[in-house]
């Protein structure tokens, strides 16, 4: 069988990496957004104003990247979508509620009475925990297999847990690049009290994916593959420790590279993920169904792929764009 | 109750709050354009006026949008698993198009427009206030395609009961879309019209009378008195194409029985399911066959020719499908009389809102959210009157449903609705707190330092 002539064997794949990236460009954009409104609780009122600020003109495209997700997943593997969807039914309503209660908090804090702007507040906050938590759940739960058991859902908390905290690191790393003086100092604080649900987290998925499977197992530690794969560790330790060499000495003299803490925590998230993938591929339900059992009828993806080739560049050169416009200091943002 | 009917209920109660606020969003972009593009024409500041007051209400309604369209994508795989496995080779790539070239759009530019006034170009906020427009328009246009296929399904073949697409064209263009999208949107348009004048007349009552309400109030009742009759005429063609294709769900909508010629238009009734017939009804005679077949005898299908031969029913429950049709068609007509009326009385000795009479400023503020009573009702009218079938002689619904406990999904239905009544009320009371303290003069921004940062740049030119 010719592997690239045969649109069953590349079009199931390509789609699983066009998932792929897109959950990840989710999780780095919209984990430093929910990350800030993790943080919220410990921000004064001037300070949570800066904060939305920072966030402000971003969190809808960012959060466009699940739906595209969740859309990919449900157009290119529907098989799947449903066994995933149905499995985590629970998880993914908190989810929901959480995405909707933090999504009108951004306009309701805003536009409402001022005696009901802490309620939104508050809404914001718990929204925005919600949603991490229920993400972590979620994964933790897929890394167990989708099976419901104490013991699972025991390891589902732990991965919220350390998700949580991971999102509220990346986006203590965020509010370092886009404040400066007291918050940002604040913020470097935050990022060093975060680090550490990073570093479990991936060390927790690291050691439970290959207990939970042997297939997995062997994947990692047979030994060629061991070799090819061992900087994938090595690196991540070596960007923890350089991350925590740099907090313990932000801000540097003149806000300079204030940017770095941010794609060193991007770059973690790209080696974790890209080792899960590694890991689970090529099941998208783990050891259930393979993306080329679960995958749409080929002239159906092809018809998609062909509007991703054209689409998805311009969607990255607005959203470029969008970051450009409104590059700098969130306090720069000022009207007029 | 069972899961089938919990998920039924929890579909509904999700995509009717969903369609609320693109209902809203859809037209109102086009209205901020224009508004914008005659600030960039005239120069005067009443159009900037009404812009900065109504674009807040576009990025709060906009929001909403989001949120529970994002909690509409996950539906598919709670609830209706079924419904990808079958049809998901169609419906998946029309939801793809959707998410690429809609969704990005507006959410990307959705940004510049709001906060970006300062930061970029004129020309360049204009055009993302143009493409924030058009992407909401696109996303209507993708979500009614693959709607409307349901409705009247072509274009490909089943292979192991599955369904695979032979030709797209006739997809995009299945019969009933043309009609479905051009009646939507006029929908929104009315809707935003009706609340446009709605809470311009309400400013205008409580004392905040500018020149800015004025323009607002006055541009709303005309676009709503021109637009109504276009939409009473394509409901008509709607209506007719229904007929050729999902005759029950007319039937139901007319609450007819037998199959008969000169059918009359049955303008109030009780349907009785049990003894297959309508109590207490008020009937204009031969009415119905006119206007459906634009013959006085014509003849019109009845429900019972839609018994299966061991006596299963396969139409719509009437009731519903009866009373929403009959509430959306009501709602139009009130609308109809309203802005003509208005209209009229404006243009009497060209006296604009002068001269219109305190009740009649009254009647509009409670009309102010008509459009969606109507939309839900024609909404409710065209997806119930689907029933059995979710596509239509394709699957039914039963077919698609997850299998999740009941428990579950009675509980999460609580926790969104429960949610949806806040949001509700946040809604609309922060609107007509917005309107109040524009009357009085106040800057509708909070007072905090940073906030009014943060909100004037929502604010542009000013
Ligand atoms: C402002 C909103 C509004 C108003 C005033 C009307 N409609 Fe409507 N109607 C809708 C908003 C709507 C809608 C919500 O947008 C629907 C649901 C699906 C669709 O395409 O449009 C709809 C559906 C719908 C259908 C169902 C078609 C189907 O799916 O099979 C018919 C027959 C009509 N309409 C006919 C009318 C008539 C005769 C009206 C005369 C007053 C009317 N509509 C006013
Ligand atoms: C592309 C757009 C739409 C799709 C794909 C869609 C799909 C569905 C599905 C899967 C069902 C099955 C559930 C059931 O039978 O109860 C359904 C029913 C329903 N839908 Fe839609 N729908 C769409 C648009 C809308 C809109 C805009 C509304 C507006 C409010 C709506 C209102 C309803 C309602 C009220 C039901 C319940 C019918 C019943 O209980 O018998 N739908 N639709
Ligand atoms: C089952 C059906 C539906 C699904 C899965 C769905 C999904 C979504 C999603 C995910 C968004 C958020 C997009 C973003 O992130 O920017 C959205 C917004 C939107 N949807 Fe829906 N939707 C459905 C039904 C409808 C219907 C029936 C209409 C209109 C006729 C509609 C019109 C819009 C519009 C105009 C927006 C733009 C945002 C806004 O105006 O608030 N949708 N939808």
């Amino acid at each position: 069988m010719n592997t690239f002539g045969d649109p069953t064997v590349w079009l199931p794949f390509v789609f699983a990496a066009l998932m792929g990236v897109s959950i990840l460009i989710y999780v780095v954009l919209d984990g430093f957004d929910l990350g800030v409104g993790i943080l919220f609780p410990f921000a004064d009122d001037n300070e949570k104003d800066r904060m939305i600020a920072s966030i402000g003109p971003f969190w809808d495209a960012n959060e466009t990247w699940l739906v595209l997700a969740v859309g990919l997943l449900l157009v290119a593997f529907p098989a799947a979508h449903g066994e995933i969807l149905t499995a985590l039914y629970l998880p993914v309503t908190i989810m929901l509620i959480g995405l909707i209660l933090r999504g009108v908090a951004f306009e309701f804090r805003a536009k409402a009475p001022a005696p009901y702007k802490d309620a939104w507040n508050t809404a914001f906050f718990a929204g925005s925990l919600m949603t991490s938590l229920s993400q972590g759940f979620m994964l933790g739960m897929y890394i167990m297999g989708l099976e419901w058991s104490w013991a699972h859902a025991g390891f589902g908390l732990l991965t919220a847990v350390f998700l949580t905290v991971g999102y509220s690191f990346i986006g203590a790393t965020w509010v370092i690049h886009k404040t400066d003086e007291y918050l940002q100092r604040k913020a470097v604080d935050w990022a060093k009290g975060g680090i550490w649900g990073l570093v479990l987290g991936i060390a927790a998925i690291s050691l439970a994916t290959p207990y939970v499977s042997d297939r997995i197992f062997d994947k990692w530690f047979s030994w060629p593959s061991f070799l090819y794969l061992s900087p994938l560790p090595i690196l991540s330790g070596m960007l923890v420790v350089w991350l925590w060499w740099m907090l313990r000495r932000m801000p540097f003299y003149g806000d300079r590279r204030s940017w770095l803490p941010f794609a060193a925590a991007t770059a973690l998230w790209v080696m974790a993920f890209g080792g899960m993938a590694y890991s689970f591929y090529p099941y998208v339900v783990p050891e259930k169904l393979t993306i080329y059992d679960a995958a749409s009828a080929p002239e159906s993806l092809f018809i998609i792929l062909m509007g991703t080739c054209i689409v998805l560049p311009t969607i990255m050169a607005y959203t470029v764009l969008a970051y450009t416009i409104f590059r700098g200091k969130a306090t720069e943002l000022r009207y007029d | 109750m069972e899961t089938l009917l919990l998920s039924r209920i929890q579909f509904a109660a999700n995509i009717s709050f969903h369609i609320l606020f693109p209902t809203i969003t859809i037209a109102l972009g086009w209205v901020l354009l224009f508004f914008k593009v005659r600030y960039n024409q005239t120069r005067q500041e009443r159009w900037m006026e009404a812009y900065r007051f109504w674009v807040k209400i576009f990025a709060l309604s906009f929001a909403l949008g989001v949120v529970s369209g994002i909690t509409m994508s996950f539906q598919f795989g709670t609830n209706w698993p079924g419904f990808m496995e079958k049809v998901g080779n169609i419906a998946g790539p029309l939801l793809a198009y959707e998410i690429m070239t809609a969704f990005f759009l507006e959410a990307v530019f959705l940004g510049i427009m709001l906060f970006g006034f300062s930061r970029v170009p004129n020309w360049l906020h204009t055009t993302a206030t143009f493409l924030v427009a058009f992407g909401t328009m696109m996303s209507a246009f993708w979500i009614i395609v693959l709607n409307s296929w349901m409705h009247t399904p072509q274009g490909f073949e089943m292979i192991d009961g599955v369904a695979h697409a032979t030709d797209w064209w006739a997809i995009i263009f299945n019969p009933s879309m043309p009609y479905r999208f051009a009646h939507m949107v006029l929908a929104s348009f009315l809707t935003v019209s009706f609340l446009i004048a709605g809470i311009s007349a309400f400013r205008w009552l409580i004392g905040g009378r500018t020149e800015g309400v004025r323009v607002a109030l006055k541009t709303a009742v005309y676009a709503a008195a021109l637009l109504i009759p276009l939409q009473i005429l394509l409901g008509d063609f709607h209506g007719l194409n229904t007929k050729e294709y999902q005759p029950a769900k007319v039937a139901a909508m007319e609450g007819n029985w037998e199959t008969d010629t000169g059918v009359p238009l049955v303008l109030f009734a009780l349907p009785d399911e049990e003894a297959r017939e309508n109590r207490f009804e008020i009937a204009i005679p031969k009415l119905a066959s006119f206007i459906l077949t634009h013959d006085w005898n014509g003849e019109v299908k009845g429900l019972n020719d839609f018994i299966g031969e061991n006596g299963e029913v396969l139409h719509p429950p009437v009731n519903p499908v009866f009373w929403s049709f009959r509430v959306m068609v009501g709602t139009g007509l009130l609308m109809l009389l309203v802005s003509w009326g208005a209209s009229a009385m404006m243009l009497r000795k060209s006296r604009g809102v002068e001269g219109l009479p305190k009740p009649v400023l009254y009647v509009l503020v409670g009309m102010s959210f008509s459009g969606w009573v109507a939309t839900l009702a024609g909404w409710y009218t065209t997806e119930i009157g689907r029933q059995p079938w979710l596509v239509q002689g394709v699957m039914s619904t039963k077919e698609a449903v997850a299998d999740v406990p009941a428990p579950m999904v009675l509980s999460t239905l609580i926790a969104y609705l429960a949610v949806y009544a806040v949001l509700m009320v946040a809604y609309i009371s922060v609107i007509f707190y917005l309107a109040r303290r524009m009357s009085r003069g106040e800057r509708i921004d909070p007072k905090t330092p940073q906030s009014e940062a943060a909100v004037a740049r929502a604010v542009p030119a000013e």
